[in-house]
């Protein structure tokens, strides 16, 4: 077997061959940098870096909240979906288009912005304050920035899904004399369901690695409210290289393991979806 | 980031649905319709409202003050040159890639798809450190780099690669899919005509996938001007030098300058809504992903 298929079109080796000495060059030799930093470590120096208890303390703080905020966004990236796709109210299009806000807005300005409206004497924080909750330096704030930013992953993966539910068979099943409720859980959340998946594993993989809007609200406390990218940068900054190229590698085994439960989701949602065809 | 819905879309006869429970939906609908709404005023709304007030607070003399304020001068231009190189760079990559992938068929094809797309799934954090264990102090080159005084980390090119790595997968992947999805057909025609390679992708397939080109753009660049993780760890922090907007907003914002940290915020906000407004533009040509 030929590794081309024949065709007519020219410039196969030209953009072929650009494309991936480019890929190599500026992404795959760099990645391969950082496994080799961090396979050039004993064993046991690779260990008490990974084990230590800041480091544990940072992965708790990391996938704890961007569990929560993957969580959150679960429930009202559903409810706003929802909103969006089967309600029609004045400024929907608008609130539409906002809804991708936080992949444009760069993240330091999220930080920035999160903060001040959190904090003690923020238009929102001040109200909080004498109910004794606070968001702005604590764990709350880390996944308040979170939910911010994995946000638009949620709607955007469900939206679609919402639109493919067939509406004939929730008349169908209503007129046959079956409950909202009992439409909901048996017709709208099944088709619905690997899309909620999907947009769950993605904000979670997107918020574990989230640094710059959560640096600013979290107070980087270490033990408390540091998160693992923030402990790479310190172990940078300190020069150390291999401690921090430790922390990445577990981080990118972690993200690596994400993707690959993303992949096995969408398959299982392909099977449902054909299954439910027939 | 996710498919998205096409703008305006909505579930079909969403608004007139006879036979309904309707005071019941009625409530539903309200009770959607004001969680939704809340949930975005409290962590999207409030914050973007803030970022014009703090940087307005005290008046418009102050903030354009601190725009012009020569270190930040130095932030937008760095910023600027940074976009100005990175952004074409990834776009002629992203051309290249999507020829190479959408036009053909070969073995390995879903690996490298899969590969082009690495740097959305990394953190931004280790985007910038693998370019450190490359090119810094005690990085691999480090020394011979040393040698020869030439500055990669803590200098412009270490800021250009890294955004270059983070930036890497917007234009590709906007055109790969469109690209597969309108086929090859004319090109092909263009081709057993007599036309050359170069005039058929001119003339042929950039004219068939220039919104979704005008798209990637404008998401690349809106990443590449608002990068911080990766950024920050090879910059280095050199106030007027390798300083850029995201980066000297930190600064600002650790030395108490609300002012001027959410004066160039402010800058980076418009700069997002711009992006977002361009989108909307481009979605509603017909231009749809996936």
């Amino acid at each position: 077997m030929r590794f081309v298929k024949p065709s007519v079109l020219p410039g196969f080796g030209l953009t072929f061959g650009f494309t991936t000495f480019f890929l190599s060059t500026i992404v795959l030799l760099p990645l391969a940098a950082l496994a080799l930093a961090a396979a050039s470590m004993q064993w046991s120096d690779f260990l008490h870096v990974v084990l230590s208890p800041r480091a544990l303390g940072s992965y708790r703080l990391s996938f704890g909240a961007s569990f929560l905020a993957a969580s959150i966004n679960l429930v009202f990236g559903f409810i706003i979906a929802w909103t969006l796709t089967r309600y029609d109210f004045p400024g929907r299009k608008i609130v539409d288009a906002l809804i991708d806000m936080p992949f444009a807005l760069p993240t330091a300005v999220s930080g920035i912005a999160l903060t001040t409206v959190f904090a003690q004497n923020g238009w929102i924080g001040r109200y909080l304050e004498p109910l004794g909750i606070k968001v702005a330096y604590t764990w709350l704030g880390v996944t308040l920035a979170l939910t911010l930013i994995s946000m638009p992953f949620t709607v955007r993966a469900v939206q679609p899904a919402l639109l493919e539910v067939q509406r004939e068979l929730e008349d169908a099943a209503e007129t046959l004399g079956a409950g909202r409720f009992y439409v909901f859980r048996r017709i709208i959340l099944p088709t619905v369901l690997p899309a909620l998946l999907t947009g769950f594993t993605l904000s979670f993989a997107r918020a574990v690695g989230e640094y710059g809007s959560v640096i600013f609200i979290a107070g980087n406390l270490p033990m408390k409210t540091e998160i693992t990218p923030l402990l790479i940068v310190i172990h940078l900054e300190q020069f150390d290289y291999q401690g921090a190229a430790a922390l990445g590698v577990v981080m990118l085994a972690i993200s690596f393991v994400v993707l690959l439960t993303i992949n096995l989701l969408q398959a299982w949602g392909r099977r449902q979806h054909v299954a439910a065809a027939h | 980031m996710a498919a998205a819905v096409p703008e305006g879309v909505l579930a079909e006869d969403a608004i007139k649905r006879p036979g309904q429970h309707t005071w019941l939906h009625a409530i539903v609908r309200g009770l959607f319709i004001t969680v939704s709404l809340t949930f975005l005023a409290a962590v999207l709304l409030a914050p973007l409202a803030t970022v014009f007030a703090m940087a307005l607070a005290r008046g418009v003399p102050a903030y354009l003050r601190s725009l012009g304020n020569p270190d930040t001068l130095a932030a937008i231009r760095l910023t600027l040159i940074t976009a100005a190189v990175v952004v074409p760079i990834n776009t002629v990559f992203g051309l290249a890639a999507a020829w190479a992938i959408a036009k053909f068929e070969f073995r390995g094809k879903s690996v490298l798809v899969t590969l082009i797309d690495l740097p959305l799934a990394i953190s931004p954090v280790i985007s910038g450190m693998v370019f450190v264990l490359l090119f810094g102090l005690h990085g691999w080159f480090g020394a011979w780099l040393q040698e020869h005084d030439i500055a990669i980390v803590f200098a412009l090119p270490g800021i250009l690669l890294a955004t270059m790595f983070v930036t890497f997968p917007y234009v590709a992947r906007e055109l790969i899919p469109l690209m597969q999805q309108v086929g090859n057909d004319e090109e092909e025609a263009a081709i057993t005509l007599g036309a050359g390679g170069w005039m058929t992708f001119f003339r042929v397939t950039l004219p068939k996938v220039r919104w979704g080109l005008v798209y990637g753009m404008v998401l690349c660049n809106a990443r590449a001007m608002g990068e911080f993780g990766a950024v920050s760890v090879v910059s280095g922090h050199i106030r007027g030098l390798t300083n850029t907007m995201p980066l000297h907003i930190e600064i600002l914002y650790n030395e108490y300058n609300f002012v001027g940290a959410f004066a160039v915020a402010s800058l980076l906000t418009l700069l997002a809504a711009l992006t977002l407004v361009v989108k909307t533009l481009v979605e509603r040509t017909g231009y749809r992903r996936r």
